[in-house]
């Protein structure tokens, strides 16, 4: 999954994707290196959870093209997301994990390891047995977190998992964030809240209907934002 | 079966008989399902997963099949497997597995509609999750009914529940021969129209006690799905 | 723990398990309810089996369905009484030969009340025209019977064209003597029975026999194998093994040793040649 990994960088190249008639990513050229994490933020529906689906692979450009280490149509074996509401399914915490371990041919012993190693990073192993659906949301949260690391993915996807977690909740997948940003995985996360961004970023992307309005090290960002929209929005004043 | 003792009694001191004819009912709408299942289950997942022109249409008919009328599906099925009919050679008019082909075609629709509804609900759930794993379509279709399975069950208690309960159909095609391919249901029917109903009203006991058992099974099953998946 | 294999096994045997049933000695002989009802074929088959081995399985209809049956090839052996739809069968190929078995009779029962005033009275046609003329209420199987045609053949040997003459007090129900039975029952209404099936019925309300005796009350028995050349898989030599022993002294024996309450039901006639 991970060492030099052929799924980095990620290019958009003056990428659209429309449903219909609406224009959901408007012409939108990027690239995700490796490195820290990237944070993308923006007012809601400026299209951040789109353009984190097509960087995953699993939304389709309607014009333009998207590649993975400068090839197309790449598989998602290493690449992994975490959905903004994440599904549990029918199983324990732990049958979760071992859902998708099984599915990617890891059993017995390794197995085992492995779901005892990415429980304990997000803190769940002392309640491994329970039925994942039983659990809160934070917990579900950091399951999906969980559930999304077990194979060791080069790229890590995350759409506003802290959207709706209580304080302490945060703190805990964004202490598991930091952990594996700085263990190799390339994390590329959506957020609304700056303080956040402020707190995670290597660097920033900013959307806003569906454009891209900015780019940059999080340093420059914060302190010397160069369009309005950013600047309003760093401001609080822009909230569609 | 004597006539002249007590239904009560028969039920209670295990009439050989009364025996007979419960463990045909059994066996043959318990067979029924088995087979209902075989077909149904596949389809109703097939159906729910895939995009087809007319899928609409299908899921409709579908549905509405769940309503057939069982005399409706005991004539046809005696037509059939008479002699006179496409299937005559198989010799299969009025014995006990006429009537679990009758009971089967009644079922079928049910445990394939029902199939389809659990696990086209499920997909929509699971969909995005299982795409963004990369499970391959073997493995949705048997995650899919893994985790639906309490509903499944669900499913074919109902279809059992609609077998064991029906008259019409084996009546038709079973020929309801005493000893043979007599069952609750039909001895019923004939204990009234004899006029035995004290008799008569001994069987419902029973049928009665096993479509309650049945329900509460489905009970049972959707709470222990609960409890233990969430 | 059962293989999925072992599973598949076990629920192809039940659908298809023909083998275990085709083999042994067994024959289908369509009968009609009233016969089966009256519990003859209780008291006599066990009899036949315990003598030959061979399983008699009958399906009891009503006359018309019974020779319908026998048409479509789905029973060895007819068993009925209504002997025009007999000679009827024979003559379009479907049977070998009639053979006449035993006769019961029918009854004309009714409530105690006696709103048509026939009780007692051995003339049923007679009985049947007071019916009518004071429209007493009378219920008809009306299922193509043997009993339905004997008592369509009563009315027209009263002179009465009873389709056209019926009125709201003649219910034709198209159902079972048992059924018939139950809803004359009910209905405090008139309704012509074989013997048989009203001494085994518990039902009867109000309802007992109004007119018994007269000789058109008598219902005459026949029993033909199926044509095994219109039918090739029809069992012959089982069929006509049972035929051969309803009209044996033993059989017939057996038919008349036949009572409910002390009663016997039916009487043996295979000898009469015009039966």
């Amino acid at each position: 999954m991970r060492g030099p990994t052929a799924d980095l960088p990620i290019r958009f190249e003056n990428v659209t994707v429309s449903a219909g008639a609406v224009t959901i990513l408007d012409h939108i050229t990027l690239t995700l290196a490796s490195g820290p994490p990237t944070i993308v933020v923006g007012p809601n529906g400026s299209g951040k959870t789109t353009l984190l689906r097509a960087a995953m692979g699993l939304v389709k450009p309607s014009a333009g093209r998207i590649t993975w280490g400068e090839r197309e149509n790449v598989p998602r074996a290493c690449r992994a997301i975490v959905f903004q509401r994440p599904v549990m399914l029918r199983r324990s915490a732990r049958g979760n994990i071992r859902y998708v371990l099984r599915s990617s041919g890891i059993v017995g012993a390794e197995q085992k390891t492995r779901i005892g190693e990415v429980l304990a990073l997000v803190g769940l192993e002392h309640i491994a047995g329970r039925p994942a659906r039983r659990l809160s949301g934070g917990e579900q949260q950091r399951l999906a977190l969980a559930r999304a690391l077990a194979r060791d993915p080069a790229v890590l996807f995350l759409d506003e998992p802290t959207a709706s977690l209580d304080p302490a909740a945060t703190k805990v997948i964004e202490d598991v964030v930091h952990t594996v940003s700085k263990g190799g995985i390339k994390v590329v996360m959506s957020t609304h809240d700056i303080a956040e961004a402020r707190r995670l970023a290597g660097d920033i992307i900013m959307l806003h209907h569906g454009r891209l309005i900015e780019t940059g090290a999080a340093m420059s960002f914060f302190n010397t934002p160069k369009t309005d929209e950013a600047k309003k929005f760093l401001a609080g004043e822009l909230l569609i | 079966m004597p006539s002249d003792v007590s239904a009560l009694q028969l039920v209670l001191t295990g009439d050989p008989a009364l025996v007979a004819i419960v463990r045909l009912s059994l066996a043959v709408s318990l067979s029924a399902v088995f087979v209902a299942a075989l077909f149904g289950l596949p389809f109703g997942a097939l159906i729910a997963l895939t995009r087809f022109p007319g899928r609409q249409g299908v899921i409709v008919v579908l549905n509405a099949l769940m309503g057939l009328p069982p005399v409706v599906v005991g004539l046809a099925v005696f037509l059939a497997l008479s002699r006179s009919g496409p299937l005559g050679s198989w010799g299969l008019l009025f014995t006990p597995q006429a009537m679990v082909i009758a009971q089967a075609v009644l079922v079928t629709p049910i445990i394939a509609a029902l199939t389809r509804q659990t696990i086209e609900d499920l997909w929509s759930e699971y969909r995005e999750e299982l795409t963004a794993m990369n499970i391959n379509a073997t493995g949705r279709i048997a995650t899919l009914i893994w985790d639906a399975r309490f509903s499944l069950v669900t499913a074919l208690l109902a279809g059992f529940g609609r077998a064991a309960a029906e008259v019409g159909a084996i009546i038709i095609v079973g020929g309801n021969i005493d000893g043979f391919t007599r069952t609750m249901t039909t001895a019923i029917a004939l204990e009234t129209s004899k006029g035995d109903i004290p008799l008569a009203v001994g069987l419902g006991m029973v049928l009665i006690a096993i479509v309650i058992a049945v329900n509460a099974l489905v009970w049972t099953v959707r709470r222990a799905g609960e409890r233990l998946a969430g | 723990m059962l293989s999925r294999r072992h599973l598949i096994a076990i629920a192809a045997s039940l659908v298809f398990g023909v083998s275990a049933h085709a083999q042994e000695k067994s024959i289908v002989v369509a009968s009609t309810t009233s016969t089966e009802d009256s519990g003859l074929f209780r008291h006599i088959l066990p009899l036949f089996k315990a003598k030959t081995g061979i399983d008699v399985k009958v399906v009891a209809q009503g006359t018309g369905q019974a020779l319908d049956t026998g048409r479509r090839g789905d029973a060895d052996v007819v068993f009925v009484h209504a002997k025009p739809a007999e000679e009827k069968f024979l003559a379009e190929g479907f049977g070998v030969k009639r053979y006449p078995v035993m006769y019961n009779d029918f009854v004309l029962v009714g409530p105690k009340s006696d709103p048509a005033g026939v009780d007692g009275s051995k003339d049923i046609v007679a009985a049947l025209k007071a019916i009518k003329d004071k429209q007493a209420p009378f219920i008809s199987r009306g299922d193509r019977s043997g009993t339905h045609l004997a008592e369509l053949n009563l009315w027209k040997l009263a002179g009465i064209d009873i389709e056209k003459d019926k009125g709201p007090w003649y219910k034709s129900i198209g159902q079972g003597m048992g059924a018939a039975l139950n809803t004359a029952s009910a209905s405090n209404a008139y309704v012509l029975s074989d013997r048989g099936t009203w001494l085994s019925f518990k039902n009867r309300g109000d309802l007992a026999i109004s007119v018994q005796g007269d000789k058109r009350l008598f219902n005459q028995y026949g029993v033909m194998l199926v044509n095994p050349e219109k039918h090739p898989q029809v069992k012959k030599e089982l069929g006509q093994a049972f035929i051969d022993w309803l009209i044996s002294p033993e059989g017939q024996k057996a038919i008349a040793d036949y009572k409910i309450g002390g009663e016997q039901l039916f009487y043996p006639n295979a000898n009469d040649p015009s039966a």
